[in-house]
């Protein structure tokens, strides 16, 4: 059975709970996880002032409520897993090393925001930003995976430098922004701008997209490393098909305006 | 020991410790993974000459590799762990690397491991990508097919080399069938190779030389031209034809079990008056396969 904690109260007004992370509920009674400190506005609270905390660890810890409003849940964890039974606040799963998080809902803006290893899946929809650097920062996402079975905001992956986010739906505008490398896949249609300065990496789509003038047309071929990636991709629950599988993509060189290393693959026909 | 008609010796095979890895090879046809594969483990039959011994374990369905495209799996042998870099290097980037549509993957999951694709992924010039999935990073080397995707490394583990069995028959023929029903029964059994062509080799050695700076030569003892004069002769008077079967394995269990369905098959075929084994007196291997026990233990 894993350690529960259910939302007992709703506040429009956010709550900072970077303690809800199996690092820091390791080894604690129930009294202890109440004890532990949340920043709620600009007042200090402690977690039980907000959840129930029920169950026994058996390194899993489950959230039960709307946490919409619940910020920072997973953030920095480095290993064991967190389901979310729920929708979930900004910046989930942010700077995680590992482990595993599971939003069966949505997620609010930054999730996995500057991680650098184990795994985000949001079963709903994502916020701006998945994956990217924070403002002012030079990397954001630097490894593990973050996929989002339902569309994603803009800004997925800015600056992300290695790593996977795959978006079973849309992306927003400035998809892979400034990327130094990884792979981003977006199964649905690119926001405006994606790849813009990106300097490596990849960005996968399977639908055409408006590609900026600084990239170049290489040709259409058969990536050989994309069906692997779109195999694990399947295995972790994301449509893919026999088509994409077996397509032959477009490939796009750039940002010449900067590296020019980076590359835009678009899947070419998809077969009904 | 008879099985049918054959005479099962009461010896042993004489087997060393050797360092293996697989290579798995995919390619948009199975034709073209087996090109590579052919290619790849030409002119390794002995460690005494080739540097490494190699050979194709299996063919594979899509459904068995990485990339879902049909593959070759193939297993190489050296007698040290570091040479494995090097012999992969080589064969990979000459003989994998060249061959059109093919991808080239690690097929072992052991801890210690040898750059291969790290050192090729140079032959791209500045423009070769690299891409980490799980914690796994291949290559991408741009060639002028398209691309070709390589593992960064590849496993190195301990494993078995020089298993053999000695068929005898009355001549070239009739022994020729039933080494070649042994082949094909070994060649069933997973992480097992024969590294000799067709599986077989008529030219088995001694580990000694008459002429200085050779360490090997001519079995003596099994040339059946020399039963008459050759002091250790084992080959019987109604014998006129005698071939072996080189085995390496990635474990002993593996090894046996091939010693064994080659026996059963060379027997069943009715070929052979006898079969024997090759070793050194039990004096310079780490493993005794021995054929009766062999035979005894999985019947």
């Amino acid at each position: 059975m894993s350690i529960t904690l259910t939302l007992q109260t709703t506040s429009t007004v956010p709550l900072e709970a970077e303690v809800i992370s199996p690092d820091r509920l390791a080894g604690l009674n129930h009294a202890e996880i109440a004890a532990l400190p949340v920043q709620h506005g600009n007042q200090k609270a402690a977690l039980g002032d907000f959840f129930r905390v029920t169950g026994s660890s058996n390194g899993e810890i489950r959230l039960e409520g709307d946490l919409s409003r619940v910020k920072l849940v997973g953030a920095g964890m480095s290993h064991g897993r967190m389901v979310i039974a729920g929708n979930v606040g900004m910046h989930v799963g942010a700077g995680m090393r590992g482990g595993e998080i599971v939003v069966e809902g949505d997620a609010g803006d930054w999730a996995g925001a500057e991680m650098s290893g184990g795994r985000l899946l949001v079963k709903g929809n994502a916020g701006h930003l998945v994956g990217s650097a924070y403002r002012g920062g030079t990397v954001g996402m630097q490894g593990g995976e973050i996929i989002v079975q339902g569309n994603a905001g803009n800004e997925v992956g800015a600056a992300m430098r290695r790593g996977l986010i795959a978006v079973g739906g849309n992306s927003g505008d400035f998809t892979g922004v400034n990327m130094l490398a990884g792979t981003i896949v977006v199964l649905g249609e690119l926001g405006w701008r994606s790849g813009a300065g990106m300097k490596r990496g990849s960005i996968i789509s399977m639908h055409p997209a408006e590609i900026l003038p600084t990239f170049t047309f290489a040709c259409t071929y058969q990536p050989t490393f994309l069906p692997i990636f779109l195999r694990r991709l399947r295995d972790q629950g994301l449509p893919i098909s026999e088509a994409h599988l077996k397509g032959y993509y477009r490939r796009w060189s750039g940002d010449s305006v900067e590296l020019n290393r980076g590359e835009i693959l678009l899947l070419e026909t998809i077969s009904n | 020991m008879h099985i049918h008609n054959t005479e099962i010796i009461d010896t042993f095979a004489e087997a060393f410790k050797m360092w293996a890895s697989r290579v798995i090879i995919t390619a948009a046809t199975p034709q073209w993974a087996m090109n590579a594969a052919q290619s790849m483990t030409g002119f390794a039959t002995s460690i005494i000459g080739c540097k490494c011994e190699a050979g194709i374990e299996a063919e594979l369905s899509p459904d068995q590799t990485l990339d879902g495209r049909p593959g070759v799996s193939v297993l190489f042998f050296t007698v040290k762990a570091e040479d494995m870099g090097k012999r992969l290097l080589e064969r990979v980037g000459q003989c994998v690397l060249t061959c059109p549509t093919t991808a080239c993957f690690n097929g072992l999951d052991v801890e210690q491991t040898v750059i291969v694709g790290g050192q090729l992924r140079f032959f791209g010039d500045g423009y070769q990508i690299s891409k980490v999935l799980a914690g796994r990073r291949f290559w991408r080397i741009p060639v002028m097919e398209g691309e070709f995707l390589v593992d960064e490394r590849f496993g190195v583990q301990p494993a078995i080399g020089g298993g053999n069995i000695l068929i005898l028959g009355r001549d070239m023929p009739t022994t020729l069938q039933a080494t070649e029903a042994a082949v094909a029964a070994m060649r069933t059994v997973p992480g097992v190779i024969l590294p000799f062509p067709g599986g077989v080799v008529r030219s088995g050695s001694k580990t000694r030389s008459r002429y200085k700076g050779l360490f090997a030569s001519t079995n003596d003892a099994y040339c059946p031209t020399l039963r008459g004069i050759a002091p250790e002769t084992q080959v019987p008077p109604e014998a006129g034809c005698v071939l072996e079967i080189v085995i390496d394995g990635l474990d002993l269990p593996a090894v046996e079990e091939a010693t064994r369905r080659g026996i059963l098959a060379a027997a069943e075929n009715g070929g052979a008056l006898q079969i024997s084994a090759g070793n050194y007196g039990g004096t310079l291997g780490q493993y005794q396969i021995k054929l009766h026990e062999v035979l005894n233990s999985n019947q």
